[in-house]
């Protein structure tokens, strides 16, 4: 790990100013991925600003019936909250699917967001790889394929994004909220968070230096059956092959995202217009323009079997 | 990263037992500063560098005060500073729960946080659940039910162990749980589920989920 200067922020002001006024500074919260990576320099930071002192830690209503959750609320008491359990239980089980119980007792709900691809040439530094390196080349592309992305994913890099919770906020319309180094705040909508890799996959979201998630609102709930269905090599403990995450309505109608096949969570509004038709129909047009490889085609049948799965349960 | 200490060249003369390593724990601990504060210090002048900060937080009931390089883990803080090596090194990367100790109630994994940032919290390890001559229930029952076999995940199978039950009283649901809105029940699906960030090589799972279903009140 290389070496690096530390500060505890102790309001958001000073957090942000203090990753624009410091070259190669992050902030660091529950540390359960940076640390990671720090510790395999794929993270080089010269000074890390702990913002765990930061008063992100809590989740309260909002006046529309929403509910907005702090950047810093951990993953367990995200899951375990009564009111998310009750209104928004898809949110609990892409939580309680992802990491272990040690792993989402640190990790935050910012961090989880912002949680970089487990692509393993990412993660082997001999490797070329144009996120971690840009313009060093893609290993994965010809490479042993099976985890990658399937669809959205561009000649330059074609890594997933590894989070189950970032999958049922997309499902749920969550908002996120950021305070930047002038001060000014902005809201925006978790589809537009994260970016498509195009010759660019070393920027995976849309945050500028310096920006800070401070919390992540989720519209008033919409009801129906909340269900996550993930599928991966082992029964828990391990990242998505695919997962669906769905919200499904007694006439049939409702949402779907889809995690593990995508440099973002993947969801295609139009394609929803399909459900009261079937997997088979929404699949078609949410995996649209897929350009699977020979090792992970196998994901285009998973994600509609896996959906059919998900709107079969739903009927009860 | 590091190089070997003499310390870790006469590791295996401490793993003799668990009283042993105690006894070391408690000779060799670093003499408590009276600074509290982690201060941060700017040091740094080249990437080659150290920076160095101090921390305080209470080890096993005990105020432990270090001095450390920022880049020290709260596990290499515990073994290698305060030598309490019942915590474990695996993998080092969070996917093997080797290195679970209980901060501030909550199971987590060492390996994954800095010491520095753990300015003021309470850290329990194996050390400090229970000792040869008393020890903590669930000690007790991985010995009865043969929990272990080579024993090297074993610290950190206990601590987790010990915050999973407390996680099922407090009714955080898992991956399993039937119904969100019901309180999880303490099934063996449960504490497989939970227990799933432990990995154990031997596989001495089963008697694993064995003898936490004892602790928890329940038949194995």
């Amino acid at each position: 790990m290389k070496s690096f200067t530390y500060e505890k922020a102790n309001s958001p002001a000073a957090a942000a100013s203090a990753a624009v006024r410091t070259s190669n500074a992050k902030f660091i919260a529950g540390g359960t991925n940076l640390l990671d990576l720090m510790k395999l320099e794929i993270e080089t930071p010269a000074h890390l600003i702990d913002v765990n002192g930061l008063a992100f830690d809590k989740i309260e209503p909002t006046p529309d019936g929403g509910l907005r959750i702090g950047a810093l609320v951990r993953n367990t008491t995200l899951a375990a909250d009564e009111r998310v359990r009750r209104d928004y239980g898809l949110l609990s089980r892409a939580l309680l699917a992802g990491a272990s119980g040690q792993l989402r007792n640190k990790a935050t709900t910012a961090g989880n967001l912002l949680q970089r691809t487990r692509c393993p040439y990412f993660y082997d530094t001999n490797q070329p790889c144009n996120k971690r390196s840009p313009g060093s080349g893609c290993a994965a592309i010809g490479g042993v394929t099976r985890q990658h992305a399937v669809i959205g994913s561009s000649d330059v890099c074609i890594a997933t994004h590894p989070s189950d919770m970032a999958i049922a906020m997309r499902a749920l319309d969550a908002i996120v909220q950021t305070v930047r180094p002038d001060g000014t705040t902005r809201n925006i909508p978790i589809a537009d968070l994260h970016r498509l890799p195009g010759d660019t996959p070393h920027i995976e979201t849309v945050l500028t230096a310096g920006e800070l998630i401070t919390s992540v609102t989720l519209p008033k709930p919409v009801g129906g059956t909340h269900i996550y269905r993930k599928v991966r090599d082992r029964a828990s403990y391990a990242f998505a092959l695919v997962s669906v995450g769905a919200i499904v309505q007694r006439d049939g109608t409702g949402r779907v995202a889809v995690g593990g096949i995508a440099h973002k969570p993947w969801r295609v509004e139009a394609a929803e217009a399909e459900m009261p038709r079937g997997a088979k129909a929404v699949a078609a047009r949410l995996l649209d323009g897929a350009k699977p490889t020979r090792d992970n085609a196998f994901k285009l049948a998973l994600v509609e079997r896996t959906l059919a799965a998900v709107l079969t349960e739903a009927k009860g | 990263m590091r190089k070997p200490s003499a310390f870790e060249m006469s590791r295996r003369n401490l793993l003799l037992g668990t009283a042993t390593s105690v006894a070391i724990g408690a000779t060799c601990g670093v003499a408590k500063a009276q600074n509290s504060a982690a201060e941060p210090l700017t040091a740094a002048t080249s990437a080659e560098m150290p920076a160095m900060a101090t921390v305080s937080f209470n080890v096993n009931g005990e105020v432990r005060a270090l001095k450390l390089d920022t880049r020290t883990t709260l596990l290499d803080a515990l073994r290698e500073h305060l030598h309490l090596t019942g915590t474990k090194k695996g993998c080092d990367h969070g996917q093997c729960g080797a290195c679970t100790v209980i901060v501030g109630g909550q199971r987590i994994n060492s390996c994954l946080t800095l010491a520095i940032m753990h300015e003021g919290d309470s850290v329990t390890t194996i050390e400090g659940l229970g000792t040869p001559e008393h020890m903590h229930p669930m000690q007790t029952a991985f010995v009865k039910h043969d929990g272990f076999q080579c024993g090297y995940c074993t610290p950190g199978q206990i601590c987790s162990a010990v915050a999973v039950l407390e996680e099922i009283k407090a009714g955080i649901p898992s991956h399993v749980t039937g119904d969100l809105n019901v309180a999880p029940q303490l099934t063996n699906a449960e504490l497989r589920e939970r227990m799933s960030g432990n990995i154990c090589r031997c596989g001495a799972y089963s008697n694993i989920a064995e003898a936490i279903t004892e602790v928890a009140g329940r038949p194995a």
